[in-house]
């Protein structure tokens, strides 16, 4: 079986504070890019039913060239092929669009793994949107598989407070959660793989679909406005617990 | 112009933060219809006119009993043609945000996701969303005819029971076969607070790590007398103090409650993304130092073995539930 793993290159976490307005707007970012942090745990779980289920594990992202890096930490991890979709897309339905005609390229995909959402992005729109483009159902919030052929998927799926045990026929989207485990350590021999993988490179010309043009209008790029926070130290929780009760929020 | 609005149920109960949406749709035009699915929601769809909608919309099968978005948005597609209107809000939970990117998905159309507020200009609906986690905000607005929104949970005050009644409309379910097999249902305990809809919350992190059981136990103790959810930090996650569920931030949930106590929370800025929007945040630090101090409100430097149990000692006597 094929697995393939959505992943975008997004700014490490620790340094998004200082991305400022004019940045956001250009999409052109000065601080360092990462594997988006949840989508390594879609990396992991593809890694897993390539193991528990037989079959293969790529990703795909799509960006601009310096995102080839984010494929390679993705084949450093054990995906054993990737490929870059070089387009600009404006929004969700954008990526959606492209990522549901480069399934349907590669054509032999039984299931699609991606992140619960992007960490500039946070939409967490993209793999609904993405199922819906390709016509297959999509279970998010999975927390495990259970048991996946090239027929169906049972998946462990939290929704709310509640958690489901629910089964979808296949070729299906599983939008994952951090509970589906830890991604692994790249190993010295998959990193020296990684350099040498080919990665085919796509654009929407190549895919036989227009670049979709943006249905979301972003504009007026701005910081959230500063905290009002000049913190006020107690000595004891007596006199902490009444400066609380007056705030009268409770 | 008129506006749909998504009122969740889970287990035939309403997702409380579904009146947010339907207070924020209120708020922008008189001509709001809401749209109830599930199985045995009578009680919700008569909830929703009292709350305000004109018209409510409901499919009420067993068929729907769960959660199962296929049939979902063939619903509310339907809905949103009788209703006569190209406007649908709904909130920012799991299940809403599926709905509302399908169905903006299947229209082609411009999703407004997990917006902090919204306005309307001259009949476009326009929200401020949060990205960068956080970090930049800015206005989106949709390219397209339809407009669909998600509204962050705890972002709109929910809208007030006054009593009206509404037209109740009864549609059938759409003819769609589901995909999905449910095997197996856990709901959640009745009396849990989530998270994300919790008005105060107690976070407890590595800072109980010399005996995470007792350290826990006084933030459940305190979060008990408070009526608060309990939250956590990754490291005390990681560590296997507290489930995961449990964890605030960049990688677990993102809240706004109007009270945050952080217990033995350092601040680093990946907890910083999934609660400094707080109203009121309390920090109990041994270290003055601690980065969580500078976006505190309130605080003490002190140990959180002792700080935290006089805390409860001194809100139960406070709130008589001594
Ligand atoms: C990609 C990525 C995603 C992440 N996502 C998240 C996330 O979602 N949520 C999250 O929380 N973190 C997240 N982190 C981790 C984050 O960087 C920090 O490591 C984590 O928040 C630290 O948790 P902490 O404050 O409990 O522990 P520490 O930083 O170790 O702080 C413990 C604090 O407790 C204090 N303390 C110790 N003993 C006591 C005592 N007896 N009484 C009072 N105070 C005491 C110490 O002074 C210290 O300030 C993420 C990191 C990365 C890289
Ligand atoms: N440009 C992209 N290329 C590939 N996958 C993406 C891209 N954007 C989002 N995704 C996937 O969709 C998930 C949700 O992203 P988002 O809807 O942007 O929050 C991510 O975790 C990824 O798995």
């Amino acid at each position: 079986m094929r697995y393939l793993v959505c992943v975008k290159q997004t700014p490490d976490t620790a340094e998004l504070p200082k991305v400022n307005p004019e940045e956001a707007a250009s999409g052109q970012l000065s601080i360092n890019l990462v594997v988006n942090p949840w989508d390594e745990h879609a990396i992991e779980a593809a890694l897993q039913m390539s193991e528990n289920y037989g079959g293969m594990a790529g990703a795909i992202t799509v960006d601009g060239d310096s995102a080839i890096d984010a494929l390679r930490s993705a084949l450093a991890m054990g995906c054993k092929d990737a490929t870059l979709v070089k387009e600009e897309a404006a929004d969700a339905n954008s990526v959606a669009t492209l990522l549901a005609a480069a399934v349907k390229k590669l054509g032999d995909v039984n299931y699609v793994l991606t992140g619960q959402m992007t960490v500039d992005g946070n939409s967490g729109a993209v793999p609904v949107m993405l199922a819906r483009k390709l016509g297959w159902p999509v279970v998010t919030g999975v927390a495990k598989v259970i048991q996946a052929d090239e027929d169906s998927v049972t998946v462990e799926r939290v929704a709310g407070q509640d958690r489901f045990t629910v089964k979808v026929p296949a070729p299906a989207v599983l939008s994952v959660i951090k509970e589906i485990g830890e991604s692994r350590y790249p190993t010295f021999i998959n990193i020296r793989k990684a350099a040498r993988v080919n990665i085919p490179v796509w654009t929407a010309a190549d895919l036989d679909v227009e670049t979709p043009a943006a249905v979301v209008q972003t504009e007026n790029y701005r910081k959230p406005p500063a905290r009002d926070a000049h913190v006020k130290l107690f000595d004891n929780a007596d006199e902490l617990v009444d400066a609380l009760l007056a705030e009268k929020v409770l | 112009m008129k506006i749909l609005v998504f009122i969740e149920t889970d287990n035939g109960d309403v997702v409380a933060s579904s009146w947010e949406a339907l207070g924020k749709a209120l708020s922008l035009s008189d001509d709001v219809a809401a749209l109830v699915v599930g199985h045995n929601v009578g009680d919700v769809a008569s909830e929703a006119g009292a709350r305000g909608a004109s018209v409510v919309y409901v499919v009420d099968d067993a068929s729907r009993a769960e959660f199962d978005l296929d049939l979902v948005v063939a619903d509310t597609k339907a809905a949103l043609a009788e209703a006569g209107t190209n406007a649908l809000l709904a909130v920012h939970t799991g299940n809403g945000r599926d709905l509302a990117a399908a169905v903006a998905a299947d229209l082609n159309a411009g999703f407004l996701a997990d917006c902090l507020e919204l306005r309307q200009e001259d009949g476009v609906l326009v929200g401020v969303r949060p990205l960068y986690s956080g970090n930049i905000l800015a206005d989106v607005r949709a390219a397209s005819d339809v407009q669909i929104a998600t509204l962050r949970p705890r972002s709109a005050e929910a809208a007030a029971n006054t009593g009206a009644s509404a037209d109740i409309v009864t549609l059938q379910p759409a003819a769609v076969d589901s995909r999905m097999q449910v095997l197996e249902v856990k709901h959640a305990e009745t009396g849990e607070i989530s998270l994300t809809d919790a008005n105060v919350i107690v976070s407890g992190g590595r800072g109980v790590a010399k005996d995470p059981e007792l350290g826990f136990k006084l933030i459940r103790e305190l979060a008990d007398t408070l009526g608060a959810a309990v939250g956590a930090s990754r490291a005390a996650v990681d560590a296997g103090f507290i489930e995961y569920k449990h964890q605030v931030g960049q990688t677990g949930k993102v809240v706004r409650p109007d009270m945050y106590i952080a217990c033995g929370i350092s601040g680093a800025v990946q907890h910083l993304a999934g609660m400094s929007s707080s109203k009121i945040i309390v920090a109990i630090n041994k270290d003055s130092e601690a980065p969580i101090f500078s976006v505190a409100n309130y605080g003490i430097v002190g140990d959180l073995f002792e700080v935290v149990p006089a805390m409860n000692e001194a809100f139960k006597a406070k709130l008589n539930k001594g």
